[in-house]
């Protein structure tokens, strides 16, 4: 299998304090990973190391073999080639909509990639159709409900139909149908050539959206597995935030287990 | 008591109150993008020929020095108005009266302190109103108004993406163009954030604060928002990014001059150069 993603021994830091230390990892072209990890763990820092927006200060990002560096994405030619390729959801939708309308919105990268016109606005149409948006077409984004939102944030980068898509909290704050309906999406993803990676802290999405999970902590992987593995290892997602110790009592006898919620109860441990 | 309570309550949410009404005003000055869509004067030209054509005419409000002058572009900037089928009632509630306010503030010393001719005084306070200072007051105030009506007139009849498109065209640098942009679609925003975080303290504050309370928590909230907008333009520039942005402005519509446009230049040029030489 090709590589999508090598990552050699990167560390970041926001004016001195870090978010990752000297992690590494190898992404396979058409993988679909979830980067579990608590607020802070660095999984958004990661995303947007891969999206080239940010630069490691130590070690190497390589996309497909080639060296993800600052004057390379200056070029335009490499820039265009990259972007063409590359796409992430931001976690905060309003960040990303800023056209008058969701038809601009949606347009608006396939436009700074140079498609053709006729293509763009074919295009456009059939993506707004699918994600189930076409009503919302000539409204303003900033006015749209926060589901709303997301999903014209996830349609301005499913467009452009990239080979790797970064998804920042596909799911956070969206209500219960318009979160199954971004987790069928990325099942039927499944089995594809895209290579998809997903920063999460919703342990229930995890085996419907990944075979391969990475555990994030302190800017480190701690974990790396298929979900079956991570997900049952409970010591692992206490370290990692990931569950919370719960305290009950059964006729007077008070006891804790770790704990999250969306998991069948066998899953809980005495 | 109640009415204690009421007036505190009231003088408490002023700041929040204008948020508020900030809030509105920008969110219908962003709905005005609908106006650009209708049939009108300005809107059937090519928007770097509306850029072009109201700096020109912009640049002779200010140039003028004569009333006939200025006065005669205030007219040309209201027919191009009602051309564009812009509102007079809504231009008058949203533009006039607003610089009225602030211009006529700010001018407000040079009426007293300009020396000259007296016209009125008040005698027991030793001071003067002197015609040369009524002129200047009178001529700052009809400046700006006839520069803000241009200005807004092709604002409110040209979408905002038009204008950074022709102002790139322009050589306007890419980056200005790219704060334009992201100014334009963020004030909204922060002064929503800025609204809830007007509320969220409202909901956790218990009786009423004190002057002075007041005051620290409106510069401690200023201070927060500064910081919050920085992240967030920040985070924009770099969605902006990710999805190939690189300076430069891509529409859906080309721009193509046509024999139209080539007679709108030639008679906002010849209005400009007219009105100048009226004023000079």
């Amino acid at each position: 299998m090709a590589s999508a993603f090598k990552i050699e021994n990167i560390s970041f830091d926001y004016e001195g304090i870090p978010a990752l230390r000297g992690l590494s990892l190898h992404v396979e072209q058409g993988e679909r990973i979830a980067l579990l990890g608590a607020n802070g763990s660095g999984k958004s820092t990661l995303l947007r190391i891969l999206d080239a927006l940010y630069f490691p200060s130590a070690g190497s990002v390589a996309f497909q073999g080639t060296p993800l560096i600052e004057e390379r994405l200056q070029r335009n030619e490499f820039s265009l080639h990259f972007r063409r390729r590359v796409a992430l959801v931001f976690q905060n939708p309003d960040v990303q909509l800023f056209n008058p309308t969701v038809f601009e919105e949606v347009a608006y990268g396939p436009l700074q990639l140079h498609w053709k016109k006729e293509e763009l606005i074919q295009r456009v149409d059939e993506t707004l159709a699918s994600m189930g948006i076409s009503h919302l077409r000539d409204r303003p984004p900033y006015r749209l409900s926060g589901g709303e939102k997301k999903r014209v944030a996830l349609a301005s980068v499913l467009v452009l139909d990239p080979e790797v898509l970064l998804l920042d909290e596909p799911t956070a704050t969206l209500d219960p149908k318009s979160q199954s309906q971004v987790v069928d999406l990325m099942q039927e993803w499944k089995g594809t050539s895209k290579t998809v990676i997903t920063a999460t802290h919703q342990l229930e999405i995890v085996e419907d959206i990944a075979e391969r999970v990475l555990v994030l902590e302190a800017g480190v992987v701690i974990a790396d597995g298929t979900p079956a593995d991570i997900l049952s290892n409970s010591d692992l997602l206490l370290r990692a935030n990931l569950v919370h110790a719960h305290r009950h009592s059964h006729g007077g006898v008070v006891h804790s287990h770790p704990h999250f919620h969306g998991r069948p109860h066998s899953e809980h441990e005495p | 008591m109640e009415a204690s309570g009421t007036t505190v309550v009231s003088r408490a949410s002023f700041i929040e109150s204008t948020l508020r009404g900030l809030a509105r005003g920008m969110s219908k000055a962003l709905v005005s993008e609908h106006a650009a869509t209708r049939p009108g004067l300005l809107q059937q030209l090519d928007p770097r020929v509306r850029v072009i054509g109201v700096l020109l005419l912009t640049v002779a409000v200010v140039v003028c020095r004569r009333f006939e002058g200025i006065v005669s572009l205030m007219m040309v900037a209201t027919s191009i108005a009602v051309a564009s089928r812009v509102s007079l009632a809504s231009l008058a509630k949203r533009v006039w009266l607003v610089t009225l306010g602030f211009t006529g503030l700010i001018a407000l010393p040079a009426l007293f302190l300009t020396p000259g001719e007296p016209v009125f005084a008040l005698q027991g306070l030793h001071i003067s109103i002197s015609a040369q200072g009524a002129r200047t007051v009178a001529l700052l105030v009809l400046r700006a108004e006839t520069a803000a009506t241009f200005t807004t007139v092709l604002v409110l009849c040209t979408p905002w993406n038009h204008i950074l498109k022709a102002l790139r065209s322009l050589h306007l640098p890419p980056e200005v163009v790219t704060m334009l942009a992201m100014t334009h679609r963020y004030v909204f925003l922060m002064i929503e954030t800025a609204n809830q975080m007007f509320e969220s303290r409202q909901s956790r504050t218990i009786g009423t604060l004190s002057g002075s309370e007041r005051r620290k928590m409106t510069t401690r909230t200023a201070g927060v928002l500064l910081s919050k907008s920085i992240e967030l333009s920040h985070e924009v520039y770099l969605a902006m990014l990710s999805r190939g942005y690189r300076g430069e402005i891509h529409l859906l519509t080309d721009f193509r001059l046509r024999p139209r446009d080539y007679m709108a230049l030639t008679a906002f040029l010849m209005t400009a150069g007219l009105a100048m030489w009226v004023g000079r």
